[in-house]
């Protein structure tokens, strides 16, 4: 069912009673052209851009869990392009181009918000590190600009600019075309749009084992049985190395939780996305009022998908030293997931290991924002056999050329 | 607040230690070929499940093996290097 004003009329009359599943819940066949593992953002993308793109429908999505219960449905929902490197820019301005037509293109609202950003600096080194990135994103033909510090503080007037704060306000970068948009919405309109094309979605389905005969893939063993392919898309965050291991291949990944937290609803009292480069938290406000909160990794390495103590400590403080007012909000709820860090906080995409087996993996803390170009590039590769040109600079064999693309040293990010 | 064990000071708090890497990945002999050193610089197995790795001691500066389970965090051991 196409949706639609006439739609929604019509179902309300009838008491929202009818509305047909969103998916269907598929049961495996034998054998597909091609198989992503890994329901979340990237995973349900990249069987979208196979049906539509490449004209590929025999393709089935694997997923553990269920649709949307995984890092794409906990995340803090950030959409931004404000990187370093022409390669970065190249592969996260893809992904926001096509979150800016997404809403239509799925006839599904994802609640893209492009309420911008502000990359927030307190000290005259940082606004340093601001003009450099500021001026690489104008060189790499995103909007960005440096934010003085009259008007940074009139875009977050409730930001502690007393005269002993310790983080006043010196500026910032600004990225305008930056937001937020309602994540679950993200990967449930993929998961639509796939279906409506002939995709499998199969929920509650664990690969045991990834089977290669003669270097080259021929399918999966899951708990609902084998399932042959030899297109094989692995795109499962934080479980892509033990799958990796299955065929032999290890990976410069490593794993942590990252949390996040959710305030009570209050009404609008911050219309922008901060990042705080001084305390290195960041914040935006829901559409529902909460107050969405996330930081830096934890400090150790783990596959629990729940934070530790001290991070928490260490996000918090930073929210109450840019806001003090917001001490008397009371948090709904925190969570943590895993994510895939790789040693120059850029992702990997490209084939690995035995022939048919690719990679969309490596995102770290940033995968939500990426994920239309994500399933882009994990489709042109699955279609195609190759990379394609903003795929390439990402291939594993970045390591060994020593062609990094690092993240951490140039837009200062953490994952 | 977690705490792990420092061979040479007992347990402190887990803000006092540093992850430095995985363990029982060997420095490769001789020249070996591109390939091999970057899988011995950047390759890991990052196990769900124990792990064994080396981690510093920031606050007395000690490099030492901790055992522990990457899934429910508990401490399986810790070896000092000597």
């Amino acid at each position: 069912m196409k949706y639609s004003a006439v739609t929604l009329a019509r179902e309300a009359l009838r008491g929202h009673r009818h509305w047909p599943e969103a998916w269907a819940k598929a049961r495996p066949k034998a054998a597909y052209d091609a198989v992503i593992v890994g329901g979340g953002g990237h995973g349900l993308a990249t069987a979208y851009y196979l049906a539509k793109t490449h004209g590929l429908s025999r393709v089935a999505v694997l997923e553990k869990g269920w649709i949307g219960g995984g890092n794409t449905g906990r995340n803090t929902t950030v959409i931004r392009s404000n990187y370093f490197y022409p390669e970065s820019v190249a592969l996260y301005d893809l992904a926001l181009r096509l979150y800016e037509g997404l809403s239509r293109e799925l006839n599904y609202n994802v609640m893209l918000s492009q309420r911008g950003m502000l990359i927030a600096a307190h000290t005259p080194a940082q606004m340093e590190i601001c003009n450099r990135i500021a001026n690489a994103m104008q060189l790499n033909g995103v909007d960005g600009r440096l934010m003085d510090a009259e008007e940074a503080a009139a875009r977050v007037p409730l930001a502690n600019q007393a005269a002993d704060a310790r983080y006043r306000l010196m500026g910032g970068i600004w990225q305008g075309r930056a937001g937020v948009a309602r994540h679950d919405a993200v990967a449930w309109g993929y998961a639509r749009a796939a279906s409506r094309m002939g995709v499998d979605i199969i929920e509650g389905c664990d690969v045991q084992d990834i089977v290669v005969e003669a270097g080259r893939v021929t399918g999966v063993e899951t708990n609902l049985g084998p399932i042959r392919t030899n297109r094989l898309g692995l795109a499962a965050a934080g479980a892509t190395p033990g799958l990796a291991a299955k065929v032999g291949v290890r990976l410069p990944i490593h794993t942590y939780a990252l949390q996040a937290f959710v305030s009570e609803p209050v009404k609008p009292i911050l219309d922008t996305v901060l990042l705080y480069l001084g305390t290195g938290t960041y914040l935006s406000q829901s559409d529902k009022g909460e107050l969405v909160i996330g930081g830096g990794l934890d400090r150790v390495p783990t596959h629990g998908q729940k934070g530790n103590l001290p991070a928490q400590e260490q996000v918090l403080s930073g929210v109450l030293e840019m806001f003090p007012s917001f001490g008397q909000l009371k948090l709904l709820r925190q969570w943590g997931g895993v994510v895939d860090v790789v040693p120059d906080s850029s992702p990997i995409l490209g084939p690995a290991g035995p022939e048919g087996v690719f990679l969309n993996c490596g995102w770290g803390t940033g995968g939500f924002k990426a994920i239309p170009a994500g399933g882009t590039l994990l489709a042109h590769m699955l279609a195609t056999g190759d990379h394609h040109a903003i795929s390439r600079p990402f291939d594993l064999d970045r390591f060994r050329t020593g062609r990094l693309i690092d993240e951490a040293a140039g837009s200062g990010i953490a994952h | 607040m977690q705490r792990f064990p420092c061979p040479f000071c007992g347990p402190r708090a887990e803000t006092e230690f540093h992850f430095a890497v995985e363990a029982g990945h060997p420095r490769p002999d001789g020249a070996p070929s591109d390939a091999d050193w970057a899988a011995y610089l950047y390759d890991v197995d990052a196990p769900k499940g124990p792990a064994r790795e080396m981690w510093l001691h920031v606050t007395c500066g000690t490099y030492f093996l901790m055992t522990r389970d990457t899934q429910t965090r508990e401490i399986l051991g810790a070896e000092d290097l000597g």
